[in-house]
């Protein structure tokens, strides 16, 4: 079992430190969200199966999304003959090959664990649920206006100012 | 079960943490020193959730969550802000926008 926390943890570390050191976005933002489902195997590992599913659908999947969104509407992560570059080996065999490694870590694992309901030792999602809306259900709340405020804030921020101009007060 | 000790699943999250650090303290661009937030906050959530398998309790998955939460929060505010910067400086360099300075 040890073992497949080995890999795992070796290739989020490696796909965090080419994330960290890239020139172009968009190859380190595919390799942060490599990084992170590598965490999401430890997660699995840790007999947290919930939060490993969380950390790929919302991290991976929605975080990571808007990431790539922004990065793309900028327009940073290409120049101008990034273009040829695309089809290069050299910008998609490691990523490929790190994720073949998690892959097969991954299908390994699942091969050896024990089934989650049968080891007694693991913590439910039941639990994580009851003890998130019993003993937490005013820090659920607090999260809740956060998320409020979050989307009010995101909005404003993100209107566009409309430029009211007259034809007569037009600077030239 | 994993029987590798607490300190050295302790020990990745620090790792972790410590690369995000590092890209926070050494790139300007702000959308990667987003990504080494990111990074930083994922590995504290890793600290709660090994703390929580140590001791066999919710609570550690129960922050993780809260911690999600929180970061969809933060990512959404920054990549706005963001946008706001490229609009006004056209520049995504931090050292660009110090108007505040003097």
């Amino acid at each position: 079992m040890d073992i497949f926390f080995y890999i795992a943890a070796v290739v989020a570390v490696i796909s965090t430190i080419m994330a960290i050191s890239g020139r172009n976005a968009i190859h380190s933002l595919l390799y942060l969200i490599l990084s992170l489902l590598a965490i999401s195997v430890v997660f699995y590992l840790l007999s947290a199966p919930f939060i490993a599913a969380l950390e790929v659908i919302i991290y991976a999947g929605a975080i990571m999304v808007l990431f790539i969104f922004v990065t793309m509407m900028l327009n940073i992560g290409l120049e101008r003959e990034a273009e040829k570059k695309w089809m290069k080996p050299k910008m998609w065999i490691i990523p490929s090959i790190l994720a073949s490694i998690l892959l097969i870590n991954l299908i390994l694992a699942l091969k050896h664990v024990q089934p989650i309901t049968i080891n007694k030792e693991a913590i439910q999602p039941k639990q994580v649920g009851i003890s998130l809306f019993s003993t937490y259900l005013l820090a659920v709340e607090i999260a809740a206006i956060l998320l409020m405020a979050g989307v009010i804030g995101a909005y404003h921020l993100g209107s566009q100012k409309k430029k009211v101009k007259h034809r007569f007060l037009e600077i030239k | 079960m994993l029987t590798i000790p607490v300190e050295i699943q302790i020990l990745f999250a620090g790792i972790l943490f410590f690369l995000g650090l590092i890209g926070l303290l050494v790139r300007r661009n702000m959308i990667f020193m987003l990504m080494s937030i990111e990074i930083m906050f994922n590995s504290a959530g890793l600290v709660f959730i090994i703390a929580g398998t140590h001791w066999q309790q919710p609570d550690g998955q129960v922050m993780f969550i809260f911690i999600l939460a929180v970061t969809a929060v933060e990512v959404a505010i920054a990549l706005a802000l963001i946008l706001q910067v490229y609009h006004h400086f056209k520049t995504l360099d931090a050292d660009a926008v110090n108007n505040l300075k003097d």
